[in-house]
């Protein structure tokens, strides 16, 4: 397989982009969503960024399934981490005892 | 049938072809694939820390509020811009390389390398006033332990929230600080990267090292566009100063 | 397509990556895998002797009740010492520096590993970590236990933490390398032929070894490095006076460290798959079982980390989950022993001095398995928690586990290595002592530790004495068997009888160039046409000539 040359434009695009996505969550962040929105948007915003990183910048739309997996892969043992760690400590508090 | 090991650099003649792979294609493979799974580590070495600061953000949100606030958002944003175009430009040198432009290549790259150095001098800059605010947490610093003026942070001396403001800090300092260290390889690799380049080592059909530097480099930005938010932005909505 | 053919009978005088090249230089700088793998053989014993002294210590001073022999500091000191060096510096890179490092190219056919320069510096790496911690062991030692709790270990503690943690923070990285090393090997480097099941099982425990390192170290070396900082620092994320929380430490700990059990035993398994279709000759029965199970216990073993954790303010919700899965995760083991019997059933077994350790895991590991069980039930390890219990389970599948799998491989692939064979009677002799002296002593420990003696303690009540005065003759006999493969061993490098290109007569890849093999493994790249436990039956040898060895007796 041989490797495959993004364009220029698209880098370009994704640059551009990607400074958007900078100044719309500098914007974002000083609105009051409601129901504690601010949160999720800011990271709504953060993940589209890397993802066009990710994709483009890093050639990983264009490369095998076995780069996919190793991505996958990462993100979902970061996933193990947080979700193990917080089903401890987002459980603590319905206890009677101990803290 | 079998290939014999001999007859390999005859084959596959390109200079920067090492013994034990069969051609450049298998080479090229494999050194992306071993930079893909270093990033990998990469990601699980800062994910320790976001876990910590996810945890204690949702323990202590007031303090860690204030704490943000606190932090200079144009220093932050402008930093976001600068890396960003370091990663374009990065990806351009990539493209040059990949096209067989060596001269746009090495301008890219040094530019690459310029614009590193801007994001490392702002935060130079950013972590002296944290300096001159007594907001290095601990007894790192010494004659300079952690001491802010509490109504810098519109608190009463003594308010729990201080410890809490230390603890943000001392999460900001390790992420941050993590960050650039990373930003200070990353720049010895980009030097590294020019000599060689100066020196025409890297044509299209070897330029693995670029390619893989570059994702190096993707991914310190990566970093920075979680970081900016989780530090400089959540809370500004709730005011402050 | 001729695989056959392609073996040739190399003469022992011929020139191999032993002799190729000359001089501390060509070791110091080489950058061939078989060198690094013997680099490494020497720095990881020189370390096991290191720890072993220290267990030497602590089985003395457990001798008798009172504390005579050492100080309680001391103590302290001796059983983390041992606990770290064993741990950081013997086990996690015990197999797979060594034995990995050697055969995973032999058996996959290729030349070298993908980035033989990172193989190179992730040795030095690894000395660089264990001269630090040397030297932190030198200073005054570390007394905060292998697990380095806060707070004790960021405030209370008045030892040389810091200086240890930066020497297992760099030690992890020579972990990482490897790791990666591995499984860019095995996905870009299999000779032509060579598929994901035709790998030896070896590649395959490696490979899920290779994840666990991959994916667990770096959070370890963040782990520490926060808690050198915050020792550093003085205040922290570990730290309660920032309403920091010591059990956070705990979790990012455990994260990589009860994997970390299985960076051990993994490469452990695959030796013993190795051992136990080859000396049973037969095709070890359920190979995609087998393989799949060690991808398994790599990501199961991610899931369980809070069983460590049973005793703490842990959630018992987070408590409850972590006891099912760490249950879940004895599934994956079993169907390895399981298989591993099923493979010895109606085969022809030969008692060399490999299978004889590969035996001695199956029955060791199962019983540390087991009692791994009564640990994961929640109730059961209130009461069994920081007991000689634990300990004495812990070292059924570090010791009886890991170690045997490294000492049978060390003996199955010493002629490959060194192109000399060891003392086959000296062999039997050795792993029968091992094991005995092995389980006297740690079967008692199960004993006292179940009566209620807890670890980590200089002096104990004297009710305890008869169990660690049968603990600690076992250690003795324990240690003078270590030391008979250790003199045989260098006794053989010169003296040994010349090995030959396949002293077992086996079908793997690895067994098919000389012994020691050359510089780049095979005259030619071979061509890969067989599975990796082909052994055909035997009444087909003579006819059909399957199975090369028996044709190159034959001829």
């Amino acid at each position: 397989m041989s490797e495959h040359i993004v364009s220029v434009r698209v880098y370009i695009t994704i640059f551009l982009v990607l400074l958007v996505g900078t100044a719309l969550t500098v914007w974002a962040a000083f609105v009051d969503f409601p129901f504690g929105l601010n949160t999720i948007i800011a990271m709504a915003i953060a993940v589209t960024k890397a993802t066009f990183v990710v994709l483009y910048f890093m050639h990983v739309r264009y490369s095998t399934r076995l780069v996919w997996v190793i991505v996958g892969s990462a993100l979902f043992w970061m996933g193990i981490m947080f979700a193990f760690t917080f089903a401890d400590y987002f459980t603590r508090s319905r206890l009677s005892i101990g803290t | 049938m079998i290939e014999s090991h001999a007859a390999t650099p005859e084959i596959h003649g390109h200079p920067a072809l090492q013994h034990h792979f069969e051609n450049m294609e298998q080479q090229r493979e494999a050194g992306t694939l071993g930079m893909w799974i270093f990033l990998v580590t990469e990601i699980m070495f800062f994910g320790g820390m976001f876990l910590a600061y996810t945890l204690y953000r949702n323990l202590f949100p007031a303090g860690f509020v204030l704490a943000s606030n606190h932090l200079d958002i144009t220093l932050g944003a402008v930093n976001t811009g600068v890396l960003i175009l370091s990663s374009f430009t990065m990806a351009m040198a990539v493209y040059f390389t990949q096209t067989g432009k060596l001269r746009p290549q090495v301008w890219c790259l040094v530019l690459t390398l310029i614009l590193g150095l801007t994001f490392l001098g702002i935060k130079a800059v950013e972590y002296h006033e944290k300096y001159t605010d007594r907001l290095i947490p601990g007894r790192i610093i010494p004659g300079a332990h952690f001491g802010p003026d509490p109504h810098a942070f519109h608190l009463q001396a003594g308010a729990p929230e201080l410890a809490q403001i230390e603890m943000f800090y001392w999460i900001y300092f390790a992420m941050t600080g993590m960050h650039a260290l990373h930003m200070v390889i990353g720049a010895g690799l980009l030097t590294y990267l020019i000599i060689f380049s100066l020196k025409r080592r890297f044509d299209p059909e070897y330029h693995s090292p670029v390619e893989v530097i570059g994702l190096y480099w993707h991914f310190v930005d990566i970093v920075w566009i979680f970081l900016f938010p989780l530090l400089y932005l959540l809370g500004r909505h709730l005011g402050g100063h | 397509m001729k695989p056959i053919e392609s073996f040739e009978l190399p003469s022992p005088s011929k020139v191999n990556y032993l002799n190729a090249v000359y001089g501390l230089k060509s070791w110091l700088l080489t950058k061939d895998h078989k060198r690094i793998a013997l680099l490494y053989l020497g720095s990881i014993t020189f370390f096991f002797f290191i720890g072993g002294i220290y267990a030497l210590m602590i089985r003395l001073e457990l001798l008798t009740p009172s504390g005579d022999f050492l100080e309680s500091t001391t103590y302290n000191k001796v059983f983390t010492q041992h606990g770290i060096i064993m741990i950081f510096f013997f086990l996690i890179p015990s197999i797979p520096a060594t034995l990995g490092n050697f055969l995973i190219p032999m058996m996959i056919g290729a030349k070298d590993l993908a980035f033989p320069r990172i193989n190179l510096l992730s040795w030095y790496v690894y000395l660089a970590g264990g001269i630090i911690t040397i030297y932190a062991l030198l200073a005054g030692g570390v007394d905060t236990g292998w697990t380095f709790y806060t707070p004790f270990s960021t405030t209370f503690s008045n030892s040389y933490v810091v200086a240890t943690g930066l020497g297992i923070f760099i030690n992890g990285f020579s972990s990482i390398l490897t790791g990666l090393n591995f499984i860019v090997t095995i996905h870009t480097m299999r000779a032509p032929g060579m598929t994901w099941f035709r790998m030896p099982l070896f590649c395959w425990s490696h490979y899920a070894t290779s994840l666990i390192m991959i994916l667990g170290t770096p959070v370890i070396a963040i782990t520490v490095l926060l808690l050198a900082f915050e020792r550093v620092s003085g205040v922290g994320i570990f730290n309660p006076k920032l309403g920091g929380d010591p059990v956070l430490f705990q979790h990012m700990f455990w994260f990589y460290s009860h994997p970390a059990v299985y960076i051990m035993v993994l490469p452990g398994m695959g030796v013993i798959s190795e051992l136990i279709a080859n000396f049973s000759r037969k095709n070890i029965f359920g190979y995609s079982f087998v393989a799949f199970s060690s991808i398994a216990i790599a990501v199961f073993g991610f899931l369980v980390w809070g069983h460590h954790m049973f005793v703490t303010p842990q959630s018992v919700y987070a408590g409850m989950i972590f006891s099912f899965l760490s249950f879940a995760v004895a599934i994956p083991s079993a169907i390895k022993v399981f298989n591993w019997t099923a493979t010895l059933y109606k085969s022809s077994i030969s008692y060399d001095t490999p299978m004889l350790y590969a035996l001695g895991f199956i029955g060791l590991f199962t019983i540390g398995g087991m009692t791994g069980l009564f640990l994961a039930s929640l109730a059961t390890d209130v009461h069994l928690s920081d007991t000689y219990f634990v300990v004495a389970h812990f070292h059924y599948i570090m010791v009886g586990g890991a170690l045997m799998a490294y000492l049978g491989g060390l003996h199955y692939w010493w002629p490959k290595m060194t192109g000399r064979m060891y003392p086959e009677g000296w062999g039997r002799f050795g792993a029968l002592v091992v094991f005995v002296g092995f389980n006297l002593t740690f079967l008692p420990q199960f004993i006292a530790g179940y009566i209620g003696m807890p670890r980590r303690y200089h002096a104990y009540p004297p009710e305890f004495q008869v169990y660690n005065v049968l603990s600690t003759a076992g250690a003795s006999i324990l240690g003078f068997g270590m030391l008979i493969p250790a003199v045989y061993f260098v006794w053989s490098m010169r003296y040994g009888k010349h090995a030959e290109a396949n002293p077992w007569h086996l079908p793997g890849l690895e067994w098919r160039t000389q012994s020691p093999p050359p510089t780049e493994n095979f005259e030619q790249t071979p061509i890969v046409t067989w599975d990796a436990y082909e052994f055909a039956p035997p009444e087909e040898t003579e006819v059909v000539g399957k199975f090369h060895g028996e044709v190159e007796r034959a001829s």
